[in-house]
């Protein structure tokens, strides 16, 4: 069975390629760009796709990504995250190991690409973990890990704060040529915060968590990575001098790459206004100037890509109060509408945005996804920028509804969804 | 729509006249003013209460005491939301104690007003009796409650409303009956 | 003016207006305190709950008489601190509160917010009591009363707060009041529990104690909770004492007729020194029966009014 979708704009930023014309996929990768279209339209083992007016680009590829399976799958399982990504266009994710067993060994990392290659509709990548546990303690199974098919190692949510361990973590991961992707976060200094220290936490009389706690662990990362030679990836930069650091650390040398959510360049604090639980998330949303500073680092290119974060919680756990609800919100299913929000006010172009989320976020973990090169796996996306979309979140093939953006009218409407050559969401 | 005009039922001299015939027969009945107390509803109970005791005084040449009573707190529709009403203060700085209460309004209709404010002055003590006194009775009682003194008994419509102007709160004395 | 508000959750959110309203309906409702029969039957049928998270017998009570002068059928419910993070979530709690026929929940809860989740998710209406770090709407509401019934006006005063400000929900409610009503308001305390960016809600911090008090009209001493002592707030309560501590050369440099006020219970020597505590004793116990009219007024507006539009 072949694809050929017809007369859509194709954008792949990996090949630097933008035009009008055909795509032929056939045994699940791409074949060609044919000029004609007539030919397979004839065909009847040829599905044709019409793309007219439509943007046709590489599958999204979200680096960030918290699939809860195995441990916690009233919140989200392997399967329907797999369902939320191809509803939001990506194609490929790539699964944080704060799972429960946390992924910090080869078994676990087996079980999670087992069931994702039998009950997930989309590719996906997980993450190992860098100390047991995530307990900052001592190295996981990072070499087994990688074997195993891990692509970077994290202890997303729980930062190691022993210098020395994320010295040798850094030292060792040189060995699989394999980012540690850093969750920057002092946790001492963050104490007990909720939200971002700032007028709005002093309004609410929350305790605070100031960017401070997350400047100064990437500063310790990027010295540690330029002590180390090694690959620092920085999640979720939220603050000003964090961008401020990455940028000039980058100009230096240093082997870094960060990536942004788009609640982070959407949102400020003044969201977590009377208490909203669904702007809960960490690092939290932080001042203007912060979201300015977000959007200035994906302009110039400090922040190389957008990365959802997306992490799932179920509605009893949100609806509780502001402190006993856990951060984090959905954003596979927003993240294409919110991301072509900056090309409407001119922050990037529509082709620095694909980029940000195709071939810019494979290249970070060596992916090869996120193009159309001939040959390579036909992970494809079709969506209409233009097309108006009311965000609902009744309509999310997430498990969970925890998003601060139910009911925003954005534009970006995604139409199909192919994986490896096969169509996984149609809208 | 309304053809006919609103009518005036009582003049400045009527109000006047009926007063002075209200403060006789108060007089009269407890053969004096020496237990009395007054008290006024608010809001023209209370102005009504000044002038019967003015007059009491020049009469008798006593003066009992005089309190004002806000029966906002013993409404029987406050949950029921119908308008909001604001809450003045109730002042009674004396003793009803054995006394003879007369409770001044300037309209009594259904009663309520009349059942709330016994219900309030009951709170501060066990008066000897108490007698109401008002200017207008309208008819329509929805309570059992009739006036002792009552200046002047009019028939209304339910829809009529009846406005009683004193010029202590609104410039000019009269009494009209509006058409609803 | 109407009151249309089914909540009283804040001070923050209300207009010079409402405030001024609460104040002057609470007037109305001292009056009834003073009667031999305190009651009132405004209420009579409605099912009040005071659904508390931690342990506060002053402010309860005073609900509670509230409550009870306004004829109100009153539930009590009071639960352990601990119970917050454990078993029954707050809003099964309070369903269950508006199944046996609460209208009116009264919350104390140790976390800033929790009122605001009730008002969200419930049909009843909602009066905090406290919550967390945030708000203390009635006990800021009394202050202002307090104050009014001394000063004879609000507008224009020089407020002090002095204390832990950072923790406090007492002093982020007087905040607001305050400056709604046109005081000049002004903190102090070691910069350790001065919270971030104060100054943006237009309130002047002073880490000087003299320098603050310097021709105020009123000041507001915190009361300093024991735990905070030996952390990293601040070394010790000795020193507290002598950096923040009220003492009567301190209060000299203050406006003549300065009036010390403290939501108690003092602690003695450590907040005010002896003197001045036996002179702010005497508005503490004037605050008792205000704290009642004031609370009687929320019951008040928020039964007679609330959502009628």
């Amino acid at each position: 069975m072949s694809i050929l979708i017809k007369g859509g704009r194709i954008i792949d930023p990996s090949q630097d390629i933008d035009k009008v014309t055909n795509v032929l996929i056939e045994d699940g990768t791409i074949k060609s760009f044919p000029r004609s279209a007539t030919k397979y339209e004839k065909d009847r083992k040829t599905q044709v796709i019409n793309a007219r007016g439509k943007i046709v680009s590489p599958g999204f590829v979200d680096i960030h990504v918290h699939l809860r399976e195995p441990g916690f799958e009233h919140k989200e399982t392997i399967k329907t995250g797999c369902d939320s990504a191809a509803a939001g266009g990506f194609t490929t994710i790539v699964c944080m190991p704060n799972t429960n067993p946390v992924n910090d060994n080869a078994s676990v990392t087996e079980y999670i690409l087992l069931k994702a290659r039998t009950e997930g509709k989309v590719n996906v990548f997980p993450i190992g973990a860098i100390t047991k546990g995530e307990k900052g303690e001592s190295l996981a199974q990072i070499g087994e890990m990688y074997e195993a098919g891990c692509v970077g190692v994290s202890d997303d949510g729980m930062p190691v704060m022993n210098s020395k361990v994320m010295r040798h973590a850094m030292e060792y991961v040189k060995a699989f040529d394999i980012p540690v992707i850093s969750h920057a976060e002092d946790k001492n200094l963050s104490g007990s915060g909720v939200m971002n220290e700032g007028e709005m936490s002093t309004r609410l009389g929350l305790e605070g968590i100031p960017c401070a706690s997350e400047d100064v662990m990437v500063s310790r990362d990027i010295n540690v990575a330029e002590l180390t030679g090694a690959h620092l990836h920085i999640c979720h930069v939220s603050s000003e001098a964090s961008v401020r650091l990455i940028r000039a650390a980058k100009k230096r040398g240093v082997r870094v790459t960060a990536e942004v959510t788009p609640h982070h360049f959407t949102l400020t604090d003044k969201a977590v206004d009377s208490y909203d639980t669904n702007a809960k998330m960490n690092p939290p949303l932080r001042g203007e100037a912060d979201m300015k500073a977000c959007i200035e680092g994906l302009k110039d290119g400090t922040l190389d890509v957008i990365a959802t974060d997306h992490a799932p919680h179920s509605e009893d756990e949100k609806k509780v109060e502001f402190n006993l609800a856990p951060f984090g919100i959905v954003g596979l299913e927003t993240a294409l509408p919110l991301s072509l929000k900056l090309v409407e006010d001119k922050v990037l172009t529509l082709n620095q945005v694909i980029s940000k989320l195709t071939d810019a976020p494979s290249a970070i973990l060596k992916l090869n996804r996120g193009t159309l090169k001939k040959g390579a796996p036909a992970d494809v996306v079709i969506f209409d920028p233009k097309k108006k979309v009311k965000i609902d979140r009744e309509t999310f093939h997430s498990k969970s509804k925890n998003t601060p953006f139910h009911g925003w009218e954005l534009k970006g409407e995604i139409n199909y969804t192919i994986v490896n050559g096969k169509v996984v969401y149609s809208a | 729509m309304n053809n006919t005009k609103d009518r005036v039922v009582m003049d400045k001299r009527a109000i006047k006249r009926t007063v002075s015939r209200i403060v006789n027969e108060i007089l009269e009945r407890n053969k004096g003013a020496s237990d009395l107390v007054i008290i006024g509803v608010r809001t023209r109970g209370v102005y009504l209460a000044e002038r019967i005791l003015k007059l009491i005084k020049k009469l008798e040449g006593v003066e009992p005491p005089l309190g004002t009573l806000d029966i906002t707190l013993y409404r029987d529709d406050l949950r029921r939301k119908t308008e909001w009403p604001k809450v003045k203060k109730t002042e009674i700085k004396f003793s009803v104690e054995d006394k003879i209460v007369i409770l001044v309004d300037d309209v009594i209709y259904t009663g309520r007003t009349t059942r709330a404010a016994l219900e309030e002055i009951m709170d501060f003590g066990r008066p000897a009796s108490i007698q109401l006194a008002v200017l207008v009775d309208r008819g329509h009682r929805e309570l059992p409650i009739q006036p002792d003194y009552a200046g002047c008994t009019i028939d209304t419509l339910s829809k009529e409303k009846v406005r009683v102007h004193l010029k202590e709160n609104d410039g000019n004395d009269e009494v009209t009956v509006l058409q609803g | 003016m109407d009151f249309n508000r089914r909540h009283i959750l804040g001070l923050e959110e209300l207009s010079a207006e409402e405030i001024t309203l609460i104040l002057d309906t609470a007037e109305s409702m001292k009056e009834v305190s003073k009667r031999d029969v305190k009651k009132v039957p405004a209420l009579r049928g409605v099912t009040v709950c005071n659904l508390f998270y931690e342990p506060s017998t002053r402010t309860r009570s005073s609900f509670e008489i509230a409550e009870k002068r306004l004829s109100a059928d009153v539930l009590n419910f009071t639960l352990s601190h601990s119970s917050v993070s454990k078993g029954e979530t707050l809003l099964d709690t309070a369903r269950n509160l508006e199944a046996m026929g609460a209208s009116v929940i009264v919350i104390r809860h140790p976390m800033s917010g929790a009122p605001w989740l009730l008002a969200k998710e419930l049909d009843s209406s909602i009066i905090n009591a406290g919550d967390g770090s945030h708000e203390h709407p009635s006990q800021a509401l009394l202050d202002l009363f307090t104050i009014r019934e001394i000063k004879g006006n609000i507008e224009g005063l020089k407020v002090l707060v002095v204390g832990d400000i950072l923790h406090s929900r007492v002093a982020r409610s007087n905040i607001w009041g305050l400056l709604k009503l046109g005081a000049e308001v002004r903190v102090a305390g070691p910069p350790t529990l001065i919270p971030s960016h104060i100054e943006n809600i237009n309130v002047k911090t002073y880490y000087n104690l003299e320098d603050a008090v310097k021709g105020v009209d009123v000041v507001i001493m915190l009361r300093i909770q024991m735990e905070r002592q030996d952390s990293e707030f601040f070394p010790s309560l000795r020193e507290y004492a002598r950096f923040y501590g009220l003492k009567r050369e301190k209060l000299k440099l203050a406006a003549k007729d300065v009036v010390v006020m403290h939501p108690g219970p003092i602690n003695r020597g450590i907040e005010l020194s002896s003197d001045i505590a036996d002179d702010a004793g005497s508005v503490i116990l004037d605050q008792v029966s205000n704290g009642i009219a004031v609370r009687m007024a929320m019951f008040y507006l928020v039964a007679s009014g609330g959502g009628n539009s």
